[in-house]
Order: C-alpha cells, then sequence, then structure tokens
C-alpha cells in the first residue's frame, strides 16, 4: 500500500533561491507604486478643493518621510520597469517573413517607447 | 586522486518503516567524469540496495533522472561530481511532488495534467490518407519546434513556486505542450486547447518567475511558451469584445 509524503512549501521559499527573491523584490515594488497613485489621487483631489488644501498638502509631500518615501518608490518604479521590460521578448515573439525578431530588438523598442512617454509626460508637466 | 571520496547525502523514505524523511550518508569513490546519477548508481550497487530513485539512458534524453541536487532541480546524469566537489552533494526528490520512496516521486499530477491539453493534432476535417501527408515548410517547423523538445522530466514543475503554492496550476510543461500543438500549421485545435489554458488554474496563474525556463535541460522556454499563450489569450479577448460580429 502506497503512503506518499508530502513536503511542505516553507514560507521563506523566496529566501532559498537569487531568482525568487528578485522576483519577490519586483512584486513587493508594487506595494510601493499603489501608495504613491493613492498619494496621486489625493493630489488631484487637493486640487479640486481650492488653493489653500493644495498648498497645505504640497507642503506635507515635502516632508523628509514622504521625500523618502518618494525615493523608494522612484527606486522600486525603475526596478519594476527595467527587469519587466527585460522580459518582454519571452512574450512577443515577432516574426518578419521566416525570421524571429531579435530579443535586443523586441526590448529595445519598449525601452525607447518608455523613454518617449516619459519626455512627453515631463514637457506637459515641467 | 585514485583514493579520493565524495560525500552524498540521500533523501530516505520508506513509507513501510518511517513516518518522517531521513537524510543517509555515503562515500563513494570521486572521480571526475562522474556524474551523480553514476555515483547513486555506484551506491545501489556496493553500498547499499534498498535505494530506489529513477533512471534510464544516461544521456538527458529520457527525462527519468530528474533530482534535487543541492536544492536545485537538475537531471543527475548531467550534474558532474566535479561541480560540487569536495563539498558534499545533497540529493533530494523532485520538489513540488510528492514522494512515493526514496528519490521516487508521484508523478500522476502531471501526466494527468499533460492529457488535459490535448497534445496531438486536432483537425475539423481529416482528409482521406489517399491526399498524402500533410505537408510543412522548414518555417513553419521553426515556429513551434522549440516547444516540442521537452522531455516530460518535471524540472520546470519543481522549479515553480507557484505549482508548489497552488498544486492546481496547470504548470509549464503542459503549457508548453500546448503551445507547441498551438502553433503546429497542421493543427486546428487552438479553440479547444484555449478553454484548458485560459481557465482558472491555467496560464493566468503564472506570475512569470522563469526558474521553468532556467532549469530546463531541453531548452523549451516554458515560461516564453506562457507569456506567448498569454499575448494570444489577451488579444483574442479584445477581439470578441471589440469585434463582436467578427469571427476568428
Amino acid at each position: 500500500m502506497s503512503r506518499p509524503y508530502y513536503r511542505p512549501m516553507p514560507g521563506t521559499w523566496w529566501l532559498t533561491n537569487r531568482a525568487y527573491f528578485l522576483f519577490m523584490v519586483r512584486e513587493l515594488t508594487s506595494v510601493f507604486i499603489a501608495i504613491y497613485l493613492v498619494l496621486l489621487l489625493i493630489l488631484i483631489n487637493r486640487i479640486a478643493a481650492g488653493p489653500d488644501a493644495y498648498r497645505a498638502y504640497v507642503t506635507l509631500l515635502a516632508s523628509p518621510g514622504m521625500l523618502a518615501f518618494h525615493l523608494i518608490a522612484l527606486a522600486g518604479a525603475l526596478y519594476h520597469s527595467i527587469t519587466w521590460f527585460s522580459l518582454a521578448p519571452r512574450g512577443l515573439a515577432v516574426r518578419l517573413g521566416e525570421r524571429r525578431v531579435p530579443d535586443a530588438i523586441i526590448a529595445g523598442s519598449n525601452f525607447a517607447a518608455w523613454v518617449v512617454a516619459t519626455l512627453v509626460i515631463a514637457w506637459i508637466v515641467l | 586522486m585514485a583514493d579520493q571520496t565524495i560525500t552524498l547525502e540521500i533523501f530516505r523514505y520508506r513509507a513501510e518503516q518511517d513516518s518522517e524523511p531521513t537524510f543517509q550518508r555515503y562515500d563513494v569513490p570521486y572521480r571526475d567524469d562522474w556524474v551523480v546519477l553514476d555515483a547513486i548508481n555506484y551506491i545501489k550497487d556496493r553500498l547499499d540496495g534498498t535505494l530506489s530513485y529513477r533512471w534510464s539512458c544516461r544521456m538527458g534524453v529520457c527525462g527519468s533522472c530528474g533530482m534535487m541536487i543541492n536544492g536545485v532541480p537538475k537531471l543527475s546524469c548531467a550534474a558532474f561530481l566535479k561541480e560540487y566537489f569536495p563539498n558534499p552533494i545533497r540529493v533530494e526528490p523532485l520538489a513540488n511532488f510528492p514522494v512515493e520512496r526514496d528519490l521516487v516521486i508521484v508523478m500522476d499530477d502531471f501526466i494527468e495534467k499533460l492529457g488535459h491539453v490535448k497534445p496531438w493534432l486536432i483537425r475539423e476535417d481529416m482528409p482521406p490518407l489517399e491526399q498524402g501527408e500533410f505537408r510543412q515548410t522548414p518555417a513553419q517547423l521553426d515556429v513551434y519546434k522549440q516547444f516540442s523538445m521537452c522531455i516530460n522530466c518535471m524540472l520546470c514543475y519543481a522549479a515553480c513556486p507557484v505549482y508548489g503554492l497552488e498544486p492546481a496550476f496547470l504548470g509549464p510543461a503542459a503549457i508548453a505542450l500546448a503551445q507547441r500543438y498551438n502553433l503546429d500549421s497542421r493543427d486546428q485545435g487552438n479553440a479547444q486547447r484555449q478553454a484548458v489554458l485560459t481557465s482558472e488554474d491555467g496560464i493566468w496563474d503564472c506570475t512569470l518567475v522563469g526558474e521553468c525556463t532556467v532549469v530546463c535541460p531541453a531548452h523549451v522556454d516554458p515560461a516564453g511558451a506562457i507569456q506567448r499563450a498569454k499575448v494570444t489569450a489577451t488579444v483574442n479577448w479584445y477581439r470578441d469584445v471589440l469585434l463582436p460580429w467578427g469571427k476568428r
């Protein structure tokens, strides 16, 4: 009679392998990006509430804690974007005629689109 | 050189006598042209005939001898002792699977999942044999060939934390195999497989950890297959929503 043994997966599985760890870091950056988006929505709400409310909120955003948070969120967003765009060739197998477009071009076009989008937003905001 | 030895710490579990698995240490002769499977065969032949494990071709073709070697899923026939010497080598059964005995895992779940994706050519029309074979150009073969190289060794399942945490997940090799047929110019079974691929336990469970592709000994790139299946499913969904009158 067979009695198989089931090995439970430890909660620390993502610490056992560098690739698992880097993956979990990328997942974790989403939390910071989500908090950043909430702060952005509050900003829009404060603008609608009038100049005084807006100025008070901007003062709050300039506090050291908020600046530190934004630096962490920026680092997280950069890490997430760079590692994610580098994975783009995995999902996109574009064929031109009989040849498959090289991975570097697929990833490169994603990075190029990112730079263009950043420049457009910077041009509108600044 | 001739007298050097290397230690293997091997996972032992015998259901009839052990309630918990243990590790047993064996000292085997060290040879720089030996792989872990050679060392285990030496143990079986000379030291301890009770050790159970699977193996067959000892040349990376059959996919039978997958084991966790120092925590990494590998074919034991392709893991050279010299990569680890002089440190001991810890050998365990493939992760994420139940253990039947020692290094032998229960693979029923995997075999069942392979069948779910209908891994054969599906035709809406089956022309009579007299019309000859289905012809295919080298370019058409090239589209799916990589995904057809899978040897069903299950290393990708052992490397996949999603499968470890969500055993219902269809998993890397089965999805890669589905892609192998979906991308075949002779096949017309896309719609049938799509239901399985886009089900709750299908492609959307994958979070792209990517280790399945790293450990694959046949360079199948299951992670790539899954992401491409996601792109196809997404394009089809938008097509259905935006162009409901159009037929795919």
